[in-house]
């Protein structure tokens, strides 16, 4: 910020922002096909013409972002977060890593949030008919932002498998869903987050929707024995990696 | 808790061309039938909500209070599969800038001033016949490719059961001179451009509402784009 004061009216560059990032294609073999047949909710919910490529603006390059402001107390621990004062039921676990970019660089203070089954398999969603029984104790969501290194952390409790109506006795392997936002617009990613050792997951049209095994690997959480705490919970963990970036100047937009 | 010596991405000074230290994109998965419980936590999505839960969620479907700058508008729609039947457990969220073309973010040069009664955000899921709304302001024009403006447009995101990762499309509005000369717009075959742009159906108490229908599918399917 130095050299001669800017005229506030004038619409140009900043010198804080003369370069700004474009980010990495998304890399089309790490993420699933919309139309992925075995997957049969899929079929006509998939768009058929293919993607229009444009490059990117500043609607693309820009994004929401959050404060702590808006989280509410104790959010990131989801076997107390309903507030009844009693715990969740279920084996009690920590899951925690890092959201990075590609290049391994930090994704600092963005938001991350989680929903899942109860220990039973049951989702406290009013639309979950599932005949398995729910945890008052339970929301099974949670929000927390990541920290200056990109780190993140939840308390929940494992989910359960459950029923599907995808195929012939079809299960969902155990799971957490993910939504993060990262640095821009263009940077959204919902996924889900499974467990290691899981027999479901081979069988599951979702997580078998991803093309290469390189990448479906990368949704499987780590034990973490470091990060599990005695006497307390088991650790697992789970990095997230967003697309990267590479600089460009602001005029070349 | 953590370990900076073992953990290689700890060190400062990356670059892409570090390739040793590349890591593959985290695939996508479908945000399935239950987001409301993890996305719009309003206590009515829960079966036993707890007492910890708001009536509303901090996400919602207005992006602008009262005296927000700029035109008040509402814009709704449906979600329609590739059978023209309404989906009713899709998400959209929207990313737009205020009604002066200024977005809530530091890459914005604009030097009009933050808006306080606008967000830029804004959540909302469908009802069982497939329906949204959201209640906002008219963008501004905003800085598009080659120094030029693009139209106002409200990026959305969509994302369903069944669809296996979120798509990216616009909303442009009917009537705006400055359709003609948008850089977007111009990548888009002229007989499909319809599809990305709202339709002023009327006003309600002083509101223009715009009507803009999602087909995933189908003679008139939705221009999705690749980011």
């Amino acid at each position: 910020m130095t050299g001669t004061p800017r005229d506030p009216r004038r619409k140009e560059p900043d010198r804080l922002v003369s370069k700004v990032s474009r980010y990495q294609p998304l890399d089309e073999r790490s993420h699933p096909a919309y139309a992925s047949p075995r997957y049969a909710s899929s079929v006509y919910r998939s768009p058929r013409e293919p993607l229009i490529p444009i490059r990117q603006t500043l609607s693309e390059l820009t994004g929401p972002s959050f404060g702590p402001e808006i989280l509410l107390p104790g959010d990131a621990d989801l076997t107390s977060n309903a507030g009844t004062g009693s715990p969740a039921l279920g084996e009690r676990i920590i899951i925690g890593g890092r959201v990075l970019e590609e290049d391994g660089r930090p994704v600092s203070n963005t938001l991350v949030e989680v929903w899942q089954c109860n220990a039973a398999g049951r989702y406290n969603h009013v639309s979950d008919t599932h005949d398995a029984p729910l945890d008052p104790n339970f929301l099974g969501a949670g929000r927390c932002l990541t920290d200056a290194e990109g780190r993140y952390r939840f308390v929940s409790i494992k989910p359960g498998a459950y029923p599907w109506r995808n195929h012939y006795n079809a299960w969902r392997p155990a799971h957490v869903h993910f939504s993060l936002f990262g640095p821009a617009y263009a940077t959204r990613l919902v996924t889900q987050m499974y467990f290691p050792g899981d027999p479901l997951l081979d069988i599951d049209a979702i997580y078998m929707s991803i093309p290469s095994a390189e990448a479906r690997a990368r949704l499987i959480a780590r034990f973490d024995h470091e990060q599990s705490r005695p006497h307390y919970a088991l650790g697992y963990r789970f990095d997230i990696v967003l697309r990267g970036r590479e600089e460009t100047p602001l005029e070349a937009l | 808790m953590t370990e900076p010596d073992r953990d290689p991405s700890a060190r400062a000074g990356r670059c892409r061309a570090n390739y040793d230290l590349y890591r593959g994109q985290t695939p996508g998965q479908t945000l399935g039938p239950f987001f409301r419980q993890g996305l719009l936590r309003t206590r009515d999505v829960f079966h036993v909500p707890g007492p910890s839960c708001p009536e509303r969620d901090v996400f919602d479907n207005v992006l602008a209070a009262p005296g927000a700058f700029g035109e008040p508008i509402a814009i709704e729609g449906c979600v329609y599969d590739g059978l023209g039947a309404p989906i009713g457990d899709a998400l959209l969220e929207v990313w737009q800038a205020d009604g002066r073309g200024r977005y809530q973010h530091a890459l914005d040069p604009s030097a009009e001033p933050r808006d306080p009664r606008f967000r830029g955000f804004g959540r909302a899921a469908t009802d069982v016949r497939g329906g949204y709304t959201f209640a906002s302001v008219k963008p501004g024009a905003v800085q598009g490719p080659n120094g030029g403006l693009q139209a106002p447009h409200v990026n959305l995101v969509l994302g369903a059961r069944g669809m296996t990762r979120h798509a990216f499309t616009r909303i442009y509005f009917d009537g705006d001179a400055a359709l003609a000369a948008d850089a977007v717009l111009a990548l888009v075959p002229a007989q499909r451009r319809q599809t990305l742009i709202a339709r002023r159906s009327g006003l309600r108490e002083g509101v223009s509402v715009y009507r803009f229908d999602v087909r995933l599918q189908g003679e008139h399917e939705t221009v999705f784009f690749e980011l």
